[in-house]
């Protein structure tokens, strides 16, 4: 697929598009024009684009949703590392991640949905794309939730980090020897501790799901 | 539960049980007899009143009559002998007959749960009803008028605390998540009920054959609106004993505390305008109008009370005998006031509920905590046993005047429309849900709507001169009553089973759900920002902030404001560890809810080889204080033989003799310095070597434990003192910010002579420096309320906050 998007070529690259991620037409083109005022109406995607959108600044995971958008992981199998700038296709297949369960899903399509949404999730934690979310990748991420709460967040995080952490791999790997060490949660692991939560009626964006773009909860 | 271990206990000890039973049932035929043969007594003064008075009676006359003239001519007293033992029963009668029936509930309950498998198939509320029912017999054989529900007790005292119990414990966020759900089955589903079963009830009271000609339209809408609502109490009775999933159970729950308002509007309505004959369109705009006045009202008055709570809770920390006092009156304020109004009174006690609790609960002590919960819990179980009971005596008290159309009409209606309104209001919800209602929860939120003692007292409230036939729509709606919870009551449970609707899932929320929880919050409420589509996540997140950054400050006292959601449910979970630790002695393993032999040495990544040298000190040491602690403690020796001399890996900071043997020095001081320790809370200081003092004791010395033996043990935050100081943690390795339980005994010994009763003192820490200071006085504070509470055993319900 071009990386540019001209008039005439649009709705055919639309109708492409909705095969793959299975948007329908309206919302990729409620998407492409978020996507062109984010960009200022270029055709690739870079960081400091985010930075018009005010309300991300309160968010405390804000670096990390940004560069979920980056990572090669999250729309190109089998890739590795970050880019620096995408494009529309690209931020198009990491919104699909947010995509809600369809009604007449079978459950292996459920079971398929809920493992592609855990591995966006993992991916997000797991930064240095070693398989496994360390001790320290996953104290990040508790002081980065904390991290508006000032100096209190920051000693108790490493706390919090640490039970947390003791907790899955009591769960996971349930015997350990004194002497052996956890090197980190996998992605099987991963999806086991979050076997409870139903991540795929869970992590939606109901805008995606909705014709029209006002019509709110 | 109980009644498995109990069946399996006690099959060799059957005759016991029996015995047991014979003996409550004995119990409770002599307290019925006696409230029977107190009240002839009571209400007539006069010889001969019913016939199984005794004797006795004659000589209270006599008695009387003496006292009577006594007082009347003081001069002209003949001379009596004293009366050693008189008989007065007036003047304590009505306490006395309502502690008879609280009583007399209280023991039927207890004695069904003694009967191995009754609990397990019929649901309390039918066993209770039942037991009405032949008390009511039994009254009625007796000779004397058995006592009707009346509403005025019922709406006034028995129902508030059922609902203030669900309302403070209702699960805030799948009930927010479902809201839309829940309003359009209260609301919409209600009217239709109403006026689907009042219009077909008209039409069959048209019908020649049957003499219900007199029934006009509004009187049918009437008697359709009151019979509609759902019910909550009955839903609550029977629900909670099946454990369905938290979906199902909130949807049904949320709808019949929601549709009080319709019901209220409704019932007032008709009830003015039946008697006049008709109902012009500006009434029912009006009634339109009116029904938002009384739910919002009703919101806003109960959120007004919450408000004020919380704020009085604020500052309660030095009284904190009368905090549960606090929760509860203004509650009650709060219903009684949107009374007042004809305001919906349950949603005001929702609101109130709802809206104090997570202000009240970071203010008030663990102990008001629990107090809190078990009086609410232990009120609206008597409350609910009372009601069936009285359900069941006014059906044989009250008048009746069955007519088997209509009451048969009723029934069938009631189950048809209900069935309809789900099915036809599902479909239309299930447009907009992300997680559709299937068929099987459509029909348990349809076989679940119970109606109960709500629509019986309504009816009941119902003037006779406007409504002839107020009697035939009293046997109908319990009828309908009976038909309800004893059919479906008792059939819910193995329907579930059938359809293998899913159940409530018991497991403990984890400290990793709760971090993937907030961190998929943020995901996105970041994902819609992105999108520029102002969605749910975005607003939950903005109130979330308003709440942090205003109300917070405001209604909560001292550090507890800025704590944030994930820190307050970390300290819970290490409280909940330390207790379970302490109230297991200091067993063998950490009581987990998932055995394993991990423990944070498997976590802590690998030390450099250089601290190998340091192993060699921490042997001997570890001698020095297992020596030390063994005199103070029980069962160290179990707890440490867990643990290899990788757990005592010293901190990096430190080096040195000199240290070291200080370090020893203070451990000793402080072993010293508890003993001597004084209680300073509301509660007087126990007496040397009662189990408040030596749980507390070994609270604070299982905390010195833990921290010298779990890893990192001795993270010495550089102070003031320049003195290197041994922090005592809280169960959990390596919390820098612990209390300074030495800088702490230091100033003690200084500044105070501690008292010589023996307890804890846990001292508000003098003014001092900086921000050390600070986590010492937030320290302090959790300190106090963690240790002034030992914590009631099992009290896994705190995250789970559906009546257990």
């Amino acid at each position: 697929m071009g990386t540019s998007l001209s008039a005439p070529d649009q709705d055919d690259d639309f109708e492409d598009l909705a095969a793959r991620t299975g948007f329908s037409l309206e919302q990729i083109g409620n998407l492409h024009k978020r996507f062109k005022h984010l960009t200022n109406n270029q055709s690739t995607l870079r960081r400091e684009n985010f930075d018009s959108v005010t309300d991300l600044m309160w968010n405390p995971i804000r670096s990390e949703i940004i560069e979920a958008f980056f990572d090669t992981r999250n729309f190109q199998p089998g890739g590795t590392g970050s880019v620096r700038e995408i494009t529309f296709e690209e931020f198009l297949i990491v919104m699909s991640h947010f995509r809600p369960p369809e009604l007449n899903m079978t459950s292996e399509q459920r079971e398929s949905l809920r493992t592609k949404k855990l591995r966006f999730l993992f991916n997000m934690y797991d930064k240095d794309n070693d398989g496994k979310i360390t001790l320290q990748e996953y104290r990040h991420v508790v002081e980065e939730l904390l991290s508006r709460s000032g100096t209190i967040g920051k000693d108790t995080a490493k706390d919090i980090a640490d039970a947390a952490m003791l907790e899955v791999a009591s769960i996971t790997v349930v015997h350990m020897e004194p002497d052996e060490f956890y090197e980190g949660i996998t992605f099987e692991h991963f999806v086991k501790i979050l076997k409870d939560i139903e991540i795929e009626s869970k992590m939606y964006v109901r805008f995606l799901n909705m014709d029209t773009t006002t019509l709110c909860k | 539960m109980a009644l498995g271990r109990l069946a399996l206990g006690t099959v060799g000890a059957s005759r016991r049980v029996s015995l047991q039973r014979g003996l409550l049932f004995l119990c409770a035929l002599v307290l019925l007899l006696l409230s029977e043969a107190v009240e002839p007594l009571g209400a007539s003064g006069s010889p001969g009143g019913a016939g199984d008075s005794s004797g006795g009676s004659h000589g209270l006359q006599k008695g009387c009559e003496a006292d009577v003239t006594k007082s009347k001519h003081p001069t002209n007293r003949t001379k009596k002998p004293f009366p050693v033992l008189s008989f007065d029963y007036e003047h304590v009668k009505t306490p006395f007959e309502i502690s008879l029936w609280v009583l007399l509930a209280s023991l039927m309950k207890l004695g069904f749960h003694l009967i191995p498998r009754l609990s397990s198939i019929v649901p309390e509320s039918c066993l209770l009803i039942v037991v009405g029912l032949l008390v009511g017999g039994l009254i009625k054989v007796v000779g004397e008028t058995p006592p009707v529900l009346d509403s005025q007790v019922f709406f006034l005292f028995l129902l508030p605390p059922i609902i203030l119990d669900a309302g403070y414990f209702l699960p805030i966020r799948p009930f927010s998540e479902n809201l839309g759900t829940i309003l359009m089955f209260a609301v919409v589903g209600t009217l239709w009920n109403s006026f689907f079963m009042g219009g077909l009830l008209y039409g069959v009271c048209q019908i020649k054959g049957t003499d219900l000609n007199t029934v006009n339209l509004l009187a049918c809408l009437l008697f359709g609106s009151i019979i509609s609502a759902v019910d909550p109490v009955a839903v609550l009775a029977v629900f909670e004993e099946i454990h369905i999933n938290e979906l199902l159970h909130i949807l049904v729950f949320g709808e019949s505390l929601l549709n009080d308002a319709v019901t209220v509007v409704l019932y007032h309505l008709f009830e003015e305008y039946a008697g006049v004959g008709s109902v012009s369109i500006l009434d029912v705009f009006l009634g339109v109008v009116c029904f938002l006045v009384v739910a919002l009202g009703g919101v806003l008055v109960g959120a007004f009370y919450g408000i004020l709570a919380a704020f009085t809770s604020r500052f309660t920390s030095h009284t904190r005998v009368i905090e549960p006092l606090f929760v509860f009156v203004y509650s009650y304020m709060a219903y009684l006031s949107a009374e007042v109004f004809h305001l919906s009174g349950i949603m005001a006690l929702i609101a109130c509920g709802a809206v104090m609790r997570p202000y009240v609960e970071a203010n008030i002590s663990h102990k008001s905590h629990t107090t809190i919960k078990y009086f609410l819990k232990m009120w609206s179980s008597v409350s609910e046993t009372l009601i069936f009971i009285f359900l069941g005596v006014s059906t044989v008290a009250g008048n009746h005047s069955w007519n088997w159309t209509f009451v048969t009409v009723t029934i069938i209606l009631c189950l048809v429309s209900r069935v309809l309104g789900v099915v036809g209001l599902t479909y239309v919800i299930n447009k907009f849900r992300i997680v559709k209602l299937t068929t099987k929860d459509q029909f348990i939120v349809a076989y679940g709507g119970l109606r109960g003692a709500i629509a019986f007292s309504l009816g009941y409230l119902l003037d006779k001169s406007h409504f002839p036939m107020r009697d035939m729509f009293l046997t109908a709606i319990i009828t309908v009553i009976f038909f309800t919870v004893f059919v479906q009551g008792m059939t819910i449970r193995p329907l579930v089973d059938l359809l293998a609707v899913k159940k409530k899932q018991e497991t403990k929320r984890s400290i990793n759900e709760e971090i993937h929880t907030q961190f998929l919050d943020h995901l996105l409420t970041g994902i819609e920002d992105i999108c520029g589509h102002y969605g749910h996540h975005h607003w939950k997140d903005k109130l979330n902030r308003f709440n942090k950054k205003y109300v917070k400050k405001c209604l909560i006292a001292g550090e507890r404001s800025k704590e944030p959601q994930l820190i307050a449910f970390y300290h819970k979970m290490e409280m909940k560890q330390a207790i379970e630790l302490v109230e297991s002695g200091g067993g063998v393993k950490l009581p987990s809810a998932v055995p394993s032999t991990v423990s944070m040495q498997n976590i802590q990544p690998k030390k450099p080889p250089s601290d190998r040298a340091i192993p060699q000190i921490s042997k001997g040491r570890e001698e020095e204080i297992r020596k030390i602690l063994r005199n103070n403690l029980q069962k160290t020796r179990q707890r440490l033989r867990s643990y290899n001399r990788h757990t005592l890996v010293a901190d990096p900071y430190e080096d040195g003799w000199n240290d070291l043997l200080f370090k020893r020095q203070k451990l000793m001081e402080i072993e010293k310095k508890m003993s001597k320790m004084s209680n300073y809370l509301t509660v007087p200081a126990a007496a040397p070597d009662s189990p408040t003092l030596s749980r507390a004791r070994l609270a604070s010395a299982t905390y010195v434990l833990q921290k010298i033996v779990y890893p990192q043990a001795y993270s010495s935050k550089p102070t003031s003192d320049d003195l290197p100081t041994i922090k005592v943690d809280l169960a959990s390795p390596q919390s820098p910010d612990s209390v300074n339980l030495v800088n702490e005994f230091q100033k003690a010994a200084t500044q105070n002579d501690p008292d010589d009763d023996g307890g804890l003192v846990m001292k508000v820490p003098f003014a001092d420096k900086d921000q050390g200071e600070q986590d010492n006085k937030k320290e302090q504070q959790r300190l106090m309320r963690c240790l002034s509470d030992p914590g009631p055993g099992g009290d896994e319900e705190e995250d789970e906050p559906f009546l257990p």
